[in-house]
């Protein structure tokens, strides 16, 4: 008998690989941004299974809302060359199978039931409905986990300060205002005093 | 019940997906950043099922991290891509041998 829950972790599961294998098999980079959606999104679901609900949503307005975003964006505005770059497809297929194959068989050797089943790691009872999961990671987060935290915001600074350093530029064609030359004017620069009689000569 | 190892082996069936695509997607930039992308988030789903089942709200914070710094390079990755593609008209990894490595 399959319970609701397995029904679901099973769609989710199957949504996940059919989109990951969208991914890094689709012609069209765009596509393959929209299929990494589907993937972020459904493994929210999946994290919503695992009672994980505060990463779920984080990764549904982070990763779905933000980088995605960012990811749409630059495809867009890049203009890129599909033909040149599916060269090698085809060729390097069969070695990109042959070791994601061993991969997977190692780290299924290593993660199976055997070592990882439900005799040694019984399924957890859900938590009260009063439980909340944003508290508990907001009192981990702000009081073992502090300095990490705060690490954490100084590289999302980096990052901000590097991505917008890189990418501005100096366009030649466009005009500033120059302060300190408008400072450093003097009167005479501006002011130009003509010696005129001051009344017309009546003819 | 869904068992540890099911949550442990879609996370495994993910990473190897997505090894698989930046070996086959060689040329292309953006999908060998979206492949490593993926690997995070298979990294993630592991996090979370141990936490799960061990109990033990640690393993979220790990992924909280994990996720801010994955933005951050996500960030900086594409940022290097505008700037490749500003110099070079084109993100060809192929085209990328000029310090002969």
């Amino acid at each position: 008998m399959i319970s609701f829950a397995q029904t679901l972790f099973y769609l989710f599961s199957a949504i996940i690989i059919f989109a990951a294998l969208r991914v890094v098999t689709v012609r069209n980079p765009i596509h393959a941004a929209l299929y990494l959606v589907l993937t972020f999104f459904t493994t929210a679901a999946l994290w919503i299974l695992l009672e994980a609900e505060f990463l779920a949503i984080t990764l549904v307005l982070v990763y779905v809302g933000a980088v995605m975003v960012l990811f749409l964006f630059v495809i867009m505005m890049l203009d890129i060359d599909l033909a040149v770059m599916r060269e090698g497809f085809v060729r390097s297929l069969p070695v990109a199978g042959l070791v994601a194959l061993v991969m997977l068989a190692i780290m299924v050797m290593v993660v199976g039931p055997q070592h990882f089943g439900m005799a040694l790691y019984p399924a957890v009872t859900p938590h009260a409905a009063d439980y909340s999961n944003t508290r508990e990671l907001g009192r981990l987060l702000y009081t073992v986990y502090l300095y990490p935290f705060e690490i954490a915001a100084v590289i999302l600074l980096v990052a901000i300060v590097a991505a917008i350093a890189l990418t501005l530029r100096q366009r030649k064609d466009s005009r500033y205002q120059q302060v300190e030359l408008q400072v450093a004017v003097e009167r005479n620069d501006r002011l130009r005093i003509v010696s005129m009689p001051a009344e017309e000569p009546r003819p | 019940m869904i068992e540890l190892s099911d949550y442990l082996t879609v996370a495994a069936i993910l990473f190897s997906i997505s090894m698989a695509g930046i070996f086959i997607n060689r040329k292309n930039l953006i999908i060998l950043l979206m492949c490593i992308e993926l690997m995070l988030l298979a990294v993630n789903i592991n996090f979370i099922a141990f936490s799960h089942f061990l109990g033990n709200a640690d393993g979220q914070i790990f992924v909280f991290f994990i996720l801010t710094v994955a933005a951050a390079e996500a960030a900086i990755g594409l940022a290097l891509l505008v700037v490749l593609f500003r110099h070079r008209q084109t993100i060809n990894v192929a085209t990328l041998d000029e310090l002969r490595g």
